[in-house]
């Protein structure tokens, strides 16, 4: 006789959705209060990691703030493909000015705010990794540095994908963009110091900085939770694939952003004034070549022929973040 | 209350009169004065409730404006020169949205070569920004024009430029009235705009417009402007009862009516400009002046009223489009189209160069004997350039445009009378 094993979703594990879970711990998604901060009819393209990032995490900030909050959105693809006029995807008040002031609108929200008495009032903005570690990095490090009640969520998917997949301070060694093309004695990306900004924004001793992924999607909201709940300047650094700027199926962005995380190249970790105060240790270490390979812009790194030299220097950084950040307890 | 202040102090005191809730402000020289005193207002609580927020640079300075507008707050900034410049991505963005704020504009060449004096460069280049430009010709006028500033901004819901001569009027100390607050209050009424970043009442602010619509937006920006031009003289009107004293307007008049020449110019020029045709008009010269108070909108119509009946009209300008000549002579030939009216672009008190009455009283007798060039420099190192020249023909080298006409000028020492 055959049997066919019954699985029961488990408690405790970080699953969006878990109706087993006591009623407190339970997603915010996984409620009919969400507020559907971003609704759905939105331009977004299939298997988008930041509109999937965006909403989970505004949906929380919005049950944390108890709806008391307002958005400030940076130029890009999240303020484009959600605010086509005459139409808008946010249920919250939302804001958009340039490309590079999203930190700044936001500190003069948070001061109008102020001035009139409503400190209930939830002050966030957001933007791509371009928007953030490139063109706004000067504003954000001013409102870090004057510890602004601001909490800034930076969804990072590595390049520009807005005006084309160009190549931003977040886009990864050997990755091919349309600014580094595939081409020459050193396709892709130039290998260098990158632009890690969680570690950028620690160094300014805010009260708060975290890392997030959409492969974690409760761990995202717990962090955003958090840090609505605190004050002075906070920043969520949350890895969101792009299936178009990375060459990737639409559906592999949840796999995409758990391979960047559990091969150690995108470390997700929690720091208070400064100072490491919590790492997620990786469950089952990948080898890079895994998170890598599912990718056209690095397909230079295997055909036609394996560059292992390329791909063990990328190794060697995911290793660097595994001991760095105790990933591997 | 009269006080002998400087400049700098006279408009921060006039801010402060206007209750102000968000100040920011990035450091650059001539405003420097005006945000320090302002800071000291907010810090003792003479300012309140206010915030006061040091920025990490005027591109953040004019966003945290922008943020707070938005959000509600009547919010003022001020910058000069290049620092106008840095933010100019964000002045457009104000206007576009807008949003109410006002700024004050400590009028400052623009470089390279870097030079921290006087002159409209830097309120010139942002002139199409669609923010509203009043120009100041005294410090008196500059802090009345920051209580006009508010409402007018207010009013139109759009952002507010009052420009200031550096240095001239900024660093100098001068009799002011300065009103009392209960006079203040009863001319400008508390901010209350039209929309706002409410988590009770959530809108979507800046989203994007594509050709379907953009036309049109720009249409209402222009339409705004121009009712600008009938609101601002009643809001003069409005200030001088209630205050007891001119300031601001479209324009301003001083013996041009009947005059066969008229000097036209904005800002501080205009005190010196009025002395030397006094003293003219006293040997029987036809001479007059008209005075620009507001840039933006351009009065067009109030200007060719001023001058059809000129013979002659002598613009002073600040300021100098490269390659092209007078700006503010430009959108006087606009006005006063079709009329044949002969009118002289005058370069004068670039990066700070004094404009003395002893020049001035000069070119305007060229000009009075029909002798003036179409396009001239005031007090203008002719030799010197023309060197640099003679020596450009003959060396081919890239290279700034600044060392040799230094060192020329340097070396036969001009003296400016």
């Amino acid at each position: 006789m055959s049997f066919q094993p019954v699985r029961f979703y488990q408690t405790g594990t970080y699953t969006v959705g878990n109706r087993l879970l006591d009623e407190a711990q339970r997603t915010v998604q996984a409620t009919v209060a969400r507020a559907n901060s971003l609704t759905s009819g939105h331009r977004a393209c299939q298997g988008c990691g930041e509109a999937l990032g965006a909403r989970y995490a505004m949906d929380a900030a919005m049950h944390a703030s108890d709806r008391q909050m307002v958005v400030v959105n940076a130029t890009g693809c999240l303020e484009v493909f959600s605010t086509p006029y005459p139409e808008t995807s946010w249920q919250v008040p939302w804001m958009h000015s340039l490309f590079g002031n999203a930190p700044a609108v936001a500190t003069g929200v948070a001061a109008a705010l102020r001035v009139k008495g409503r400190r209930n009032v939830r002050v966030i903005a957001q933007g791509g990794d371009g928007g953030t570690t490139d063109i706004g990095f000067g504003c954000l490090s001013g409102m870090f540095e004057r510890n602004d009640d601001v909490l800034y969520i930076c969804y990072d998917n590595q390049a520009y994908m807005n005006t084309g997949v160009q190549r931003s301070s977040a886009t990864p060694a050997a990755a091919r963009t349309a600014t580094t093309p595939a081409k020459g004695p050193a396709p892709g990306n130039e290998f260098g110091q990158g632009k890690f900004l969680p570690e950028i924004a620690m160094a300014h001793r805010i009260p708060y900085v975290a890392t997030a992924s959409v492969a974690d999607l409760r761990d995202l909201e717990a962090k955003v939770e958090e840090a609505t709940h605190l004050r002075g300047a906070r920043y969520i650094h949350v890895l969101v694939p792009c299936p178009l700027g990375w060459g990737a199926a639409s559906s592999d962005t949840i796999r995409l952003a758990r391979l960047a995380t559990e091969s150690g190249l995108f470390p997700i970790f929690e720091a208070r004034f400064g100072e490491v105060s919590e790492a997620r240790p990786i469950r089952r270490l990948v080898p890079v070549n895994e998170f890598l390979r599912l990718q056209k812009r690095f397909a230079h790194l295997f055909e036609p022929t394996i560059d292992t030299e390329r791909i063990a220097v990328i190794q060697a950084q995911a290793d660097r973040n595994i001991k760095r950040y105790a990933l591997l307890p | 209350m009269l006080k002998q202040i400087e400049g700098s102090r006279a408009v921060a005191e006039a801010v402060a009169l206007c209750r102000p809730e968000v100040i920011c402000a990035y450091p650059i020289s001539p405003q420097t004065h005006i945000v320090e005193a302002l800071s000291e207002m907010v810090r003792t609580g003479d300012i309140r409730p206010c915030e006061y927020i040091n920025v990490e640079s005027e591109f953040a300075a004019l966003s945290v404006a922008i943020g707070a507008s938005a959000a509600g707050a009547r919010a003022y900034t001020a910058t000069a020169s290049q620092g106008l410049l840095f933010m100019a991505e964000a002045v457009f963005n104000a206007s576009g949205l807008g949003l109410p704020i006002v700024m004050t504009i400590a009028n400052r060449a623009i470089g390279a070569p870097i030079n921290i004096w006087n002159d409209h460069s830097d309120s010139m280049a942002l002139r199409d920004s669609g923010w509203l430009q009043l120009f100041a010709e005294n410090n008196q006028e500059a802090l009345d024009l920051h209580i006009q500033a508010f409402k007018l901004a207010e009013a139109l819901s759009l952002p507010v430029m009052v420009c200031m001569d550096g240095f001239i009027l900024t660093h100098a100390y001068e009799r002011v009235d300065i009103p009392s607050q209960e006079l203040v209050d009863s001319y400008l009424p508390p901010y209350e705009p039209r929309q706002l970043l409410d988590p009770d009442d959530p809108v979507s602010i800046g989203a994007m417009v594509g050709p379907e619509a953009f036309t049109e937006v720009r249409y209402l920006a222009h339409a705004r402007q121009l009712q600008a031009l009938a609101l601002i003289p009643e809001l003069a009107l409005e200030f001088s009862q209630c205050f007891g004293r001119e300031a601001g307007g479209l324009i301003s008049e001083y013996h041009s009516e009947g005059a066969d020449t008229v000097i036209v110019a904005l800002g501080s020029v205009l005190g010196t400009i009025k002395d030397v045709v006094d003293a003219l008009r006293a040997e029987g010269a036809s001479i007059g002046v008209l005075a620009i108070k507001t840039f933006r909108p351009f009065p067009l119509d109030a200007v060719r009223e001023a001058l059809a009946q000129a013979k002659r009209v002598v613009v002073i300008e600040r300021s100098f489009a490269i390659g092209q000549g007078g700006i503010v002579a430009d959108s006087l030939r606009k006005a006063l189209a079709g009329l044949h009216i002969p009118t002289h672009t005058v370069v004068a008190g670039l990066g700070g160069r004094p404009i003395t009455t002893v020049s001035l009283e000069r070119l305007f007798r060229t000009a009075l004997s029909g002798a003036l060039a179409n396009l001239s420099f005031l007090d203008l190192d002719q030799g010197a350039v023309d060197r640099v020249l003679a020596h450009e023909r003959e060396v081919r080298r890239s290279g700034p445009l600044a060392n040799r006409i230094v060192h020329e000028i340097a070396r036969t020492s001009v003296r400016i009378e």
